[in-house]
């Protein structure tokens, strides 16, 4: 009776697994499925194979400048916010610090705030400082909404560091500089590259404050955005939304698999 | 004493806030000596040690290594190094990479330090494990590489925090030899801290015995045990029957002294110097207590007697607990098992005489 029961709402639960997995990732099939699709309505069915809508993506002039757009406020933009995030956390965790937790409040505030109320702020400040809009004004912005994520992730790594390890290597002749490189870094190495990836992922696919932010130069979601006002440009949208899942799930496997690494390899330091 | 002090520690105090962690220590340890610091928890041994490391720095005093100023001299300068309480192996290097990590800056060909590294790994018998990860690697062999990596430095110093803590018992009783044996071999000085009293006994040269962070006495384990100065050290070394008492008078060469549970006894002097009517204390060890029965021939100085309430028997020996009339502390006698004494010693609720020789009464000044 009982284990029938445990049968039937075990098979529940098995439908509504299948049910919510579809719910999400079917839409997001839609769009490798339709840039296939030779046609440019998003519709069933469909009217035949093409790979038109790929070689009109790979030939537009306009997406290649914003991909490298994107990538040139990405790039730094995680650098930075991943550098300040680790001497946060290094400071939240080495240093029994007055007002640590009001701090670390005060961190996550961007995260809480509206972005829309964010962009505004922004661009009012930038125009009283006489600060023109460029990539530049939107690397600025990103580094703020990214400095919080990159603290989380980092944090959560460091507090489970285990400080004697840092004594021990001043205690072998190491200045604190190199102690943090051949101690600290290294260890704290999987958290770095989870927050690096995290903040880049963050800024290239950011839509709110680059398009406040922005000059005349579009990052990737602005041109895709700016796309999308032409159904004949649809499909080509497609498969440039393709290209870029492929990469991200290619991105998201990397980065599982060094942290399972990192994990593997830190846990013999919690005696 | 030892003749030559080559660590110098004087009037060194260090405040956290307003706790005294240390308070004016001073301390001089003798080159290649095994010197304990012996205390409960909280009592400033280690920080005094991470003084020593230069983890701390002193808020007042000096200390001075091999005759160099070193209060203020950071860590990664110090001729010094130490062998932390959880080991802290670098979890990302192997065993190899952690023992040859304080060698970088002397910039060794590979095939000189390979061959630095695989001497103390035969020192610390663990020859062809340098391949090997932190997490395949037990207790006891963590222990001996966070000792290597340490030794390999060549220090003038070994701090040593809580080494066999970590240890399960037999183990730590076969570490205590190695790490005596091991200092032997190398000839370093070692400092090192411990809070069981048992350890420290067996493996030092000297010990100082802390408390709220002040060095009480300092002493050879002998000196220490068979004559405490101080309450404290004479409880805190193995079991001591412990009473109040004050000088009645003096007696040739011995102190009359009254107590309330054992009545007036005299005790043998010794070095230290009571006036008549002094408040003072009166320690008399298990093992230099007897039961006197009527056969026995030997004669007492000094004797009580009351009711056995409770044993605990140790197998190679045990303690027998005297209720004396009038005290609510029982007096704990110790005998050896020879011949099944203990076990028949251990019957019941039986009234008994106990005996000491006065040599055996040792007086503590109150502190």
């Amino acid at each position: 009776m009982s284990k029938s029961s445990l049968n039937s709402s075990s098979g529940w639960l098995r439908s509504y697994t299948v049910i919510y997995l579809v719910f999400i990732y079917l839409p997001i099939l839609f769009l490798p499925l339709f840039s296939f699709n030779d046609g440019i309505y998003v519709a069933f069915p469909m009217s035949g194979f093409t790979l038109n809508w790929w070689a009109e993506m790979v030939n537009q002039p306009g997406m290649h400048k914003a991909l490298w757009n994107s990538f040139s406020v990405a790039v730094p933009v995680c650098l930075i916010s991943t550098t300040l995030g680790m001497m946060g956390a290094k400071a939240l965790t080495t240093y029994k610090l007055y007002g640590a937790r009001a701090l670390t409040g005060l961190f996550t505030l961007p995260l809480v705030t509206p972005f829309l109320i964010l962009g505004i702020a922004l661009l009012i400040s930038f125009d009283n400082y006489g600060i023109d809009l460029s990539l530049f004004t939107v690397g600025v912005g990103h580094v703020l909404i990214c400095v919080p994520f990159s603290l989380f992730v980092l944090l959560s790594r460091m507090e489970s560091f285990d400080r004697s390890l840092e004594e021990v290597a001043l205690d072998l002749g190491e200045t604190p500089w190199m102690m943090f490189w051949r101690v600290t870094f290294p260890i704290a190495m999987p958290g770095i590259v989870a927050s690096l990836l995290l903040t880049f992922t963050i800024s290239f696919d950011e839509f709110l404050l680059a398009f406040f932010l922005t000059g005349d130069a579009s990052t990737l979601p602005i041109f895709i955005w700016s796309q999308l006002r032409f159904p004949g440009k649809l499909p080509a949208v497609l498969a440039l939304g393709s290209a870029i899942l492929i990469v991200t799930v290619f991105i998201v496997i990397v980065a599982e698999l060094m942290r399972r690494k990192g994990s593997a390899n830190s846990t013999e330091n919690v005696i | 004493m030892p003749e030559s002090s080559f660590i110098s520690i004087q009037g060194v105090s260090k405040h956290f806030g307003s706790i005294v962690a240390v308070d004016s220590v001073d301390l001089e340890i003798g080159k290649g000596e095994f010197f304990a610091l012996l205390g409960p928890s909280g009592c400033g041994k280690t920080t005094l040690l991470r003084m020593l490391a230069g983890f701390e720095i002193p808020s007042q005093g000096e200390i001075n290594i091999d005759g160099e100023q070193m209060s203020t001299v950071p860590p990664y300068q110090r001729p010094v190094n130490m062998v932390f309480q959880n080991y802290a192996i670098f979890p990302h290097l192997n065993v190899f990479q952690n023992i040859a990590f304080g060698l970088r800056k002397d910039r060794l060909p590979a095939d000189e330090l390979e061959k630095r590294v695989s001497d103390v790994l035969s020192l610390i018998k663990m020859e062809g494990f340098g391949e090997r990860k932190p997490d395949e690697l037990s207790g006891g062999q963590r222990q001996r590489v966070a000792l290597a990596r340490a030794l390999i430095k060549k220090p003038k110093v070994l701090l040593l925090d809580e080494p066999l803590g970590a240890l399960d018992k037999n183990l730590r009783e076969q570490m205590q030899l190695e790490l005596r044996q091991l200092q032997k071999i190398v000839g370093v000085t070692f400092v090192f801290v411990t809070h069981d009293q048992e350890e420290a006994l067996t493996m030092s040269d000297r010990i100082a015995v802390m408390s709220a962070g002040k060095v009480l006495e300092v002493g050879s384990p002998e000196d220490l045990y068979e004559h405490p100065q101080t309450r404290f050290v004479a409880d805190f070394l193995g079991t001591m029957n412990v009473f109040d008492g004050h000088i009645h008078a003096r007696d040739g060469d011995s102190y009359i002294v009254d107590t309330r549970e054992l009545g007036r006894i005299s005790a043998r002097i010794e070095s230290q110097d009571f006036s008549k009517g002094e408040k003072m204390s009166v320690a008399l060890r298990p093992e230099n207590l007897q039961i006197v029965n009527s056969q026995s021939m030997t004669v007492m100085d000094g004797s009580i007697s009351g009711v056995m309430s409770n044993t605990a028997y140790f197998g190679n020996s045990a303690q027998i607990y005297v209720e004396l009339e009038g005290s609510d502390q029982p007096l704990v006698v110790s005998i050896q098992n020879l011949e099944g004494a203990a076990s028949k010693a251990a019957h019941g609720n039986r009234e008994v005489t106990i005996g000491w020789s006065k040599s055996s009464v040792l007086l503590l000044k109150d502190a």
